[in-house]
């Protein structure tokens, strides 16, 4: 099975890559693209832009969302910005650099391939979106504004006040909508894709729940397009939407398509602290504020736990006495180091005491620099709907009181696998956007997500799916009452059936939020192999427990919100022990997985190439059984492979 | 904190709905309306699969259904009619950005669906809003190929239009005027829109006709009129005001005289 494996990486310089790979697709012509039906899953920004733009060139779309409305995706909650190699602000970037600092930033486990394509299609974005209308923030002299963020020395991010995610998804969701008014793409909301269906090894269709009536459906088409996201909600807490779930990759997995780098996940160092018992969802804060915003704690321990009795206010702690940790640690980058360097100092000065709440678990990020560098006008331009978002939340004003932030998971580098053509291992299936793992590496840099889910759906797709869908113009269309068809539907209904039986005491939820805690608390910021054992066998236990315990009220054929999570919270058992065994099986830190055993000796990453740099592909084998590892060599022929240097 | 909460109930869109009172303890300041209606969903789940309870005349209808996603108030899934107010008694935020500690402790709250001829009903506090997408399918985007811009920068926009068109643009489609408007007129919705294309450079070609066509859309769905009484832009989370109706307006008498 080894051989599936295969990158398709096209030869010849990086530059001309993207290049060679278009002359060699084959075509469709228009008048065929109109026999061929292609269907997406997901309505992000990937989802949204490849229906629209598939529509445009004339095939024939359906695409599914789980919300009301297609805009309803999370890519919509993105804040701070996207990335493009335009270098407006004349600060020497390029595409070579935008590339450089996204594989640099991703600890050197993406392939140059892919991410040079990414950056190299990233200036295109910025321009569709414009035409598009997209309200990009702009100078006085009419020209497009950029902003800083982590792990680059360039200003290279377009952004939309602190909604440039929204914004961004209006754009595609309108270009979306302009298709389903000229009837290429047909829209299917509220349906939730329970599995996809394999006709003789290729990907021909999926079942969905109609998730008003509560109906299994089934849906045929030339070729199947996942965009559904990330897993990160296998955390229970995590900034992702309550609704975001990792169900319809691990369907593709279970049906063949391989899992890579399940253990990369990202902990986005500002987020709102955790309040209480009660929450079931963190907020972010863009990282946009670390341009401006200077992250602390005190110094002295004294100082803390008068902070912790209220008995101090922050500002009233003199400069003298704060220890602006990353400036101190990384004074080349400052507070503007990537992600995962930012959360795990903040994690290292909270665990040696200097946490800055009650619990124990925040740290400051402070604007009263700014505040007196910019003025309060424009420093509200910039993060003043954040500012106001802050306040909502926690009743505390950012304009008075340094914010209080502490690391969550926040995005998933992992995902399906996926060939230089974004085809997993399953022919005529596709992953795009945050659904796969192609880009990132071990550690997305900010405002890289947008770019992602963009590039991959407006210019990449389209563009390589062709190949695939050239010779299947003369096929007949997808009979969906064939026996895969009418097999696949009744599986999904045993599994509904089996959830509805048990008849438990359990809510999903609670059974849910101890999933979540296992995997903070042994797969989270820092994993060990005696951790991560444990995490397999109580993971193991707990979807036991589920079986004889969880208690799903109602029934299937009604709006059934309980029923939705029940089905999602099954996937994420298996994502989570997946997590698990490739963070288990990856005996080196980098990027976000950081493994205790493997660290320098001042505690920071380290990683080892020589036994680790690949793509570990997972290989479904069976319920219960170990998934076979295939790797990925990552040959990096272009740059030159270094440490991570954030500090000079 | 605690609170008697009185929530719509309704099967489905057929079935007559009625409200049902629910008393709810240990409320946290901190928590938000929906980590609240979360709380109270686990309590009817536990009741309704313990028999003791049920014997003891414990009727339960089940967990309330609402929607509800990013609770970062930028989805604009949630939807909520609280104590006669779309988002509750907070001003400019969506239900998900609503804290406890906006409500005396004690309180009885009515949580009621939006409410709207154009948003019927699916289940308990859950409704449909596809004709927001229809009215937008029906002219709210720019006519642009993939693949087909000029540069970004080709085209200079004045700081102050793009802040402008992005007041308008920050609309999360909610329904809170709707729901608000006595008419169940979405003008507001549809201005946004026009007018945050209007505004841009790259709007201008198709303004004319967009106005009208999502004109026409919403009166076909069966939304109201605007009669200018403004209750829309003081609920709007957003804050979106009402200029922008004036703009639509402009655009709209525009492409009438030109026909």
């Amino acid at each position: 099975m080894a051989d599936k494996l295969i990158s398709k990486i096209p030869d010849g310089p990086l530059a001309e890559k993207w290049t060679k790979r278009k002359s060699e697709i084959h075509l469709v012509s228009p008048n065929n693209r109109r026999k061929l039906e292609v269907i997406v899953v997901g309505t992000g920004l990937g989802g949204a832009s490849a229906a629209a733009t598939l529509g445009e060139l004339g095939y024939n779309v359906k695409v599914f969302c789980i919300s009301d409305s297609p805009r309803r995706a999370h890519s919509i909650a993105a804040q701070g910005g996207i990335n493009a190699a335009k270098n407006y602000q004349n600060d020497n970037d390029s595409v070579y650099r935008l590339f450089y600092d996204t594989i640099k930033g991703g600890d050197y486990r993406s392939r140059e391939a892919n991410v040079y394509r990414l950056a190299e299609v990233s200036a295109s974005i910025i321009d569709q979106c414009v035409a598009q209308g997209v309200p990009f923030a702009r100078e006085y002299g009419g020209y497009l504004a950029n902003r800083s963020f982590g792990g680059v020395q360039v200003s290279r991010t377009f952004y939309a006040r602190g909604q440039t995610g929204q914004q961004l998804l209006l754009g595609a969701y309108a270009a979306l909508n302009r298709q389903i008014a000229a009837g290429t793409v047909k829209s299917y909301p509220r349906y939730e894709m329970l599995d996809l269906v394999l006709v003789n090894g290729h990907a021909k269709g999926i079942i969905a729940r109609n998730l008003v009536t509560g109906q299994l459906e089934r849906f045929g088409a030339h070729a199947v397009i996942i965009a559904t996201g990330g897993y990160g909600n296998t955390y229970f807490l995590s900034t992702n939407a309550m609704n975001s779930n990792g169900s319809a990759a691990m369907q593709c997995y279970r049906k063949g398509a391989f899992f890579a780098n399940p253990c990369f996940a990202q902990i986005h160092p500002t987020c709102i602290p955790v309040h209480g018992d009660q929450q079931c969802k963190l907020t972010l804060m863009s990282e946009s504020l670390r341009n401006d915003g200077r992250i602390w704690v005190p110094k002295k321990l004294e100082d803390v736990e008068k902070l912790r009795k209220h008995e101090i206010k922050p500002s009233q702690i003199p400069e003298e006495d704060r220890d602006y940790y990353l400036e101190r640690r990384y004074p080349a980058f400052g507070n503007l180091v990537p992600r995962d360097v930012a959360s795990r100092a903040a994690k290292e000065r909270c665990d040696a005491g200097y946490g800055v709440n009650e619990t124990g678990k925040a740290v400051f990020l402070d604007f009263s620099e700014a505040i007196q560098r910019l003025g309060h006008q424009r420093v509200a331009e910039r993060y003043g709907n954040l500012f106001d978002m802050y306040e909502k939340i926690t009743a505390s004003s950012p304009w008075k009181e340094p914010m209080m932030i502490y690391p969550a998971i926040h995005y998933t580098m992992g995902g399906i696998w996926v060939d230089y053509d974004l085809q997993t291992t399953i022919p005529g299936l596709y992953a795009i956007g945050e659904a796969n793992f192609s880009d990132h590496g071990g550690n997305r840099l900010g405002a890289s997500a947008l770019m992602q889910g963009l590039a991959d759906g407006y210019f990449v797709v389209p563009v390589t799916i062709s190949d695939y869908l050239s010779n299947k113009f003369a096929e007949p269309k997808t009979d969906v009452n064939s026996k895969e068809f009418i097999e696949a539907e009744k599986a999904v209904q045993a599994r509904i059936d089996r959830l509805f039986s048990i008849k438990g005491t359990e809510t999903v939820d609670s059974i849910h939020k101890r999933l979540g805690n296992i995997m903070w608390e042994y797969v989270g910021m820092a994993r060990d192999e005696a951790g991560l054992k444990k995490a397999i066998e109580e993971i193991k236990a707990l979807k036991e427990e589920f079986y004889k315990s969880v208690n799903v009220p109602g029934s299937q054929f009604e709006f059934n919100q309980e029923l939705e999570k029940a089905l999602r919270l099954e996937d994420f058992f298996d994502i989570g022990v997946l997590m698990a065994r490739d963070a288990l099986n990856r005996e080196e830190s980098c990027g976000g997985h950081f493994r205790i055993e493997s660290q320098t000796e001042d505690g920071e990453a380290k990683r080892d190439d020589k036994k680790f740099m690949y793509v570990a592909a997972w290989e479904y084998q069976g319920e219960d059984k170990e998934p076979k590892l295939h790797k990925e060599p990552l040959n990096y022929e272009f740059i030159e492979v270094k440490t991570r240097n954030y500090k000079d | 904190m605690e609170f008697n909460l009185k929530i719509w109930r309704q099967k489905n869109a057929k079935a007559k709905g009625h409200f049902e009172t629910y008393h709810i303890s240990g409320i946290e300041e901190d928590a938000s309306f929906l980590e609240m209606l979360d709380i109270l969903n686990e309590q009817l789940i536990r009741e309704g699969s313990d028999p003791v309870a049920v014997e003891r005349g414990c009727k339960s209808s089940g967990p309330v259904s609402f929607d509800h996603d990013c609770r970062e108030g930028i989805c604009g899934a949630c939807s909520l009619y609280i104590d006669g107010r779309a988002h509750g008694p907070d001003d400019h935020v969506t239900t998900c950005q609503l804290f406890m500690r906006h409500f005396k402790d004690g309180a009885t709250i009515t949580v009621e669906p939006f409410r709207s001829a154009a948003f019927p009903v699916i289940k308990d506090l859950v409704v449909d809003r596809r004709a927001f997408d229809k009215i937008l399918q029906a002219g709210g985007f720019i006519s642009v190929r993939t693949g087909s811009a000029q540069d970004a920068n080709v085209m200079l926009i004045p700081h102050d239009k793009a802040e402008e068109s992005m007041d308008a643009a920050a609309c999360v489609g909610c329904g809170a005027c709707v729901a608000t408007c006595k008419n169940g007129s979405a003008m507001l919705f549809v201005a946004a829109r026009v007018s945050s294309l209007a505004l841009l450079p790259q709007g201008r070609p198709e303004a004319k006709k967009r106005a009208e066509a999502m004109v026409a859309k919403m009166d076909e769905l069966g939304f109201g009129n605007c009669t200018n009484t403004r209750a829309c832009e003081l609920e709007c989370p957003k804050g979106i005001t009402v200029e922008h109706i004036a703009r639509l307006n402009r655009e709209f008498l525009k492409a009438h005289f030109s026909n």
